[in-house]
């Protein structure tokens, strides 16, 4: 049984200009220990389908579909019963860690209180333990720097410091949300780094939800990609890089700049991504489709599993991808 | 801290003796002195009663004259309309009232009008949040002097539960109505600024991280979102305090409650210049040292204040 | 010869574009605007109640400021609101025509704060945009006066010189016009950091041109949207001070009256059982307050609609 399950899961925002479907029937899994890498371009529903798992999703929207985490479907939880899960079971790392720390509260009481709350701990242990944490992730002289405001610290910095609150329960789950977006290009290889360590260390699975697919490679053993709120591929990294069977993921590809490569081309998939409101009656990424056929436009494809534990939706058939 | 209120003071002190001596030139410039009055009185007892209260003397002196004991011994002067009386004794009669009711009216402005904007937001689009939103829109077109006679025309002529006016050493009876119409439009105001306010601070991703930690929502509220609320609604106490100050000369007019604005407006009408400027200068030292409380709340909530 | 791929291509960008920027900003705004049902309304109400103040005497049975001398003391049960009468609103305490005289108290009303409202955004605007472009010190000195300015209650200095220098309009729209300005100030201060950094203002700057020309010319414009919701919200504001000046008696002078001095009128005379000399200009009042509210609202939401 996988560690979490996500089932048909679908994301509807309720706006003044009519629904919005960020989400459209996603179905995949997580093991235990496993890192999963979930791709794709703003606005694909990669982080909606993991707010909507955790019940994080903005007032207006809804969530549909199962998310079973040991089996137990999170969305028909109640909150106190998700809040029991919430941090203790699967913890979240956000994009932009400059808004994602409360201004106004010493970090030393942020990361107390997740520990005051889920182990009960005094206060003074709840310190201790979160100085521990934070030598962990190499904040330099922690035992004082605790007691700073998150303003205090730099956006590197500041990521770590969301990282070792997101540990201290040692999750079994960890939902990165493009935790190196919003950093400096050294600084995102150092926070990666960070995060392999976490992961060899306490074997914590991960999520690793981002449009830098740069990141993904060393790092992930599966890959989903995402478009227009659908599955568009999902296979172990290796051989969705080496051999990507949907005309997305190759135009993905194509378009991360290769350093090793001098002749190297780089290319960017033309057109906006899609109007969420208005999705296309067949497959979403059917109008800016290089190899786009006639029935495309009008026909769904469905997600259908092939080769050694591989899934794609594409009319194309797979050796013709190109 | 300490070095941040001295560099607030240092700002608020000048601010205080711009504002005396700008009365005083005010007063000065004033075309007619405070004895001329429809009946001329004789030049020789216009002449003593000039010399009695030193406008005879040159400007630069009388200046500093005033300025001198208004900083030095918080003394106006005497009225010169009330012969017997000082500036301070008119002040020391009326203040006590203005600011018993004065700092009720702020209590009920403040402590109802977050819980309400509070409420709203976080219950927001039910029957509560429309509710304090359109007590906050419908007290706005009722400013004080529309408010405080519908509430005689109501409590006291209609229901005939609350006396229409009065002060009576302030029992709780002759406090109601005053308090409510000094209030309500602050109240409302508060309400609003304090909605819009947690609206967008339980948007921020600060808030979702701590629902991302499995705080209870009564947790996240009072622990995460409250003190950024309150930044927005701090900032309106200053313009508030002096609304409600200028508020309390309306107040005293239709109540009759005896509070330094009654003595204000009389004072007005006589041309009394003594007891406005007393007044004035009064009035603009509360609020300067208000001001200056604000600033130092403000920089205690937010740490990113430089001290 | 056919065109290439990419020529195309690139003229289907430039439709999309088109498309995309047929619409104007301002034509936009006028689109949100008017699909707000509660602004349109108020916008309605709004022009109903300038053109009752200012063509209502033509619908009026009798001057101003004719005394019917027959109605004196008799006001209770001769003065009523009546149609035969043509004192449409009853007569007032001295026996005038109610109709007209709440005709002209709106009228007054609106000219006040249209008019200080004016004063307080062109003086605020032209203040606040030349502390944002200049910045550094100057910047810092005009906002620290602000500031000052800003904590002192100014409607007791605006009594004193209504006191001093005797009560006259003109006086009550330099000192309310004077007051309000503050905000504004910082508003268009604020607007003006933002926009400096524009190209345009680099460029205007980089090629010499003069700085008060930049801020009339590039910066002012642009802060137009801002300006005109603020201007709106402060007119109610204005129409409320005014009233609350002529309520304590040292606004507008008889035989001039304003709605505040109305309902100062008929909430002494409430007593005597002539209630409709408070409930017209109450009314006229509160409605005329509402509306602008309502279409401040409205224009911010319009022009600004990431505030909502």
């Amino acid at each position: 049984m996988s560690l979490l399950e996500i089932d048909n899961m679908r994301v509807t925002f309720t706006t003044a200009d009519g629904d919005v479907n960020a989400v459209n029937g996603v179905s995949f899994g997580i093991d235990a220990g496993e890192t999963l890498a979930v791709v794709g371009e703003s606005g694909s529903g990669k982080s909606q389908t993991a707010f909507a798992a955790m019940g994080l999703l903005a007032k207006n929207g809804r969530a549909t579909g199962e998310a079973r985490f040991d089996g137990k479907d999170l969305l028909k939880m109640s909150l106190p019963e998700i809040n029991k899960i919430r941090s203790k079971e699967i913890a979240m790392i956000f994009q932009d860690p400059m808004t994602s720390l409360n201004p106004y509260i010493r970090i030393s009481e942020q990361m107390a209180e997740v520990l005051m709350l889920h182990k009960g701990m005094s206060k003074s242990d709840a310190i201790a333990d979160s100085v521990k944490m934070l030598d962990a992730v190499k904040i330099p002289d922690a035992r004082n720097r605790i007691r700073s405001f998150p303003h205090e610290f730099s956006g590197g910095m500041r990521q770590r410091i969301m990282i070792a609150m997101s540990l201290l329960c040692q999750p079994r789950l960890l939902i990165a949300d493009e935790p190196t977006t919003a950093l400096d290009v050294t600084v995102q290889a150092q926070i990666m780094q960070l995060l392999g360590e976490i992961r060899d260390e306490f074997g914590t699975a991960i999520i690793l939800i981002t449009h830098d697919l740069g990141v993904v490679a060393g790092f992930c053993d599966r890959t989903l990609v995402l478009y227009g709120g659908q599955i568009m591929e999902d296979g172990p990294t290796q051989t969705v890089f080496d051999n990507p069977s949907h005309p997305y993921t190759r135009g993905l590809l194509k378009a991360v700049p290769r350093l090793d490569r001098a002749d190297a081309e780089l290319l960017t998939i033309a057109g906006e991504p899609p109007d969420m409101s208005r999705l296309p009656q067949g497959c979403p990424f059917s109008p800016r489709c290089a190899q786009v056929q006639n029935t495309c436009a009008s026909l769904r494809p469905e997600l259908q599993g092939f080769g050694a534990d591989r899934r794609r939706a594409c009319l194309l058939p797979v050796e013709e991808v190109a | 801290m300490t070095a941040y209120i001295i560099r607030r003071l240092a700002v608020a002190i000048p601010t205080l003796l711009i504002l005396v001596i700008l009365s005083f030139i005010l007063m000065y410039a004033a075309p007619g002195g405070p004895f001329n009055s429809d009946r001329p009185l004789p030049p020789q007892v216009l002449a003593n009663l000039e010399a009695k209260y030193g406008l005879d003397q040159p400007f630069w002196k009388r200046i500093t004259t005033y300025v001198w004991s208004v900083t030095t011994q918080f003394d106006f002067g005497p009225s010169f309309k009330f012969k017997d009386r000082s500036v301070n004794d008119i002040i020391s009669q009326g203040f006590p009232v203005t600011l018993t009711y004065g700092f009720w009216s702020f209590i009920v402005a403040v402590v109802v009008g977050v819980s309400l904007g509070a409420a709203a937001a976080i219950r927001q689009n039910t029957w509560l949040d429309y509710l304090a939103v359109g007590i906050s829109v419908g007290a706005q077109v009722l400013p004080n002097f529309v408010l405080g006679p519908i509430l005689i025309i109501v409590f006291t002529l209609w229901l005939g539960v609350l006396p229409g006016g009065g002060w009576n050493g302030g029992q709780w009876q002759y406090l109601v109505m005053p308090v409510i119409a000094l209030s309500t439009s602050y109240m409302a105001s508060i309400a609003r600024i304090t909605r819009s306010s947690m609206l967008e601070v339980l948007n921020t991703n600060f808030i979702r991280t701590a629902r991302a930690k499995g705080l209870s929502p009564t947790r996240v509220i009072w622990k995460h979102a409250l003190k950024p609320t309150m930044l927005p609604v701090i900032s309106y106490l200053g313009p508030a305090f002096v609304g409600m100050i200028t508020g309390s000369v309306v107040v005293d007019l239709i109540f009759s409650t005896g509070g330094i604005g009654q003595f204000f407006v009389n004072s007005a009408f006589s041309r009394d210049y003594s007891v406005i400027m007393g007044i004035t200068i009064l009035v603009g030292s509360l609020t300067i040292l208000f001001n200056l409380v604000v600033d130092i709340l403000y920089a205690w909530i937010d740490p990113k204040i430089r001290y | 010869m056919f065109p290439n791929k990419a020529t195309v291509e690139s003229l289907e960008d430039a439709a999309h574009m088109a498309e995309v920027q047929g619409r104007s900003l301002w034509g936009d705004a006028r689109e949100r605007f008017f699909r707000n049902r509660a602004a349109v309304v108020s916008l309605i109400v709004l022009i109903c109640i300038a053109a009752f103040g200012f063509l209502g005497e033509l619908v009026a049975q009798w001057e101003r400021d004719f005394v019917d001398f027959s109605l004196m003391g008799a006001n209770a049960t001769q003065g009523v609101p009546s149609f035969e009468t043509g004192h449409y609103f009853g007569t007032d305490a001295s026996g005038r025509d109610l109709f007209a005289r709440v005709v002209q108290g709106t009228r007054i009303s609106l000219m006040v704060g249209i008019v200080g409202a004016m004063v307080a955004v062109i003086v605020g605007t032209l203040y606040g945009a030349t502390a944002g472009y200049f910045g550094g010190r100057i910047d810092g000195i005009m906002m620290r006066t602000v500031d000052v300015l800003m904590s002192i209650p100014f409607m007791f200095v605006l009594i004193l010189m209504l006191v001093i220098f005797g009560r006259s309009l003109f006086m009550l729209f330099l000192g309310i016009g004077l007051i309000s300005w503050l905000d504004m100030a910082r508003i268009a201060r604020g607007q003006t950091l933002s926009i400096k950094n524009k190209e345009f203002v680099e460029v205007a700057f980089a090629t010499g041109v003069h700085p008060l020309k930049i801020i009339l010319r590039h910066i002012v414009p642009n802060l137009l949207g801002i300006v005109i919701v603020y201007a709106t919200l402060l007119v109610p504001s204005m129409i409320i001070f005014e009233s609350f000046i002529s309520f304590l008696g040292l606004g507008v002078q008889e035989p001039n009256t304003s709605l505040g001095a109305l309902i100062s009128e008929g909430n002494k005379n409430v007593g005597n059982g002539t209630p409709w000399q408070l409930a017209f200009p109450l009314a006229f009042f509160v409605v005329t307050i509402f509306a602008f509210f309502f279409v401040g609202d409205g224009l911010r939401d319009a022009l600004d609609p990431k505030d909502r």
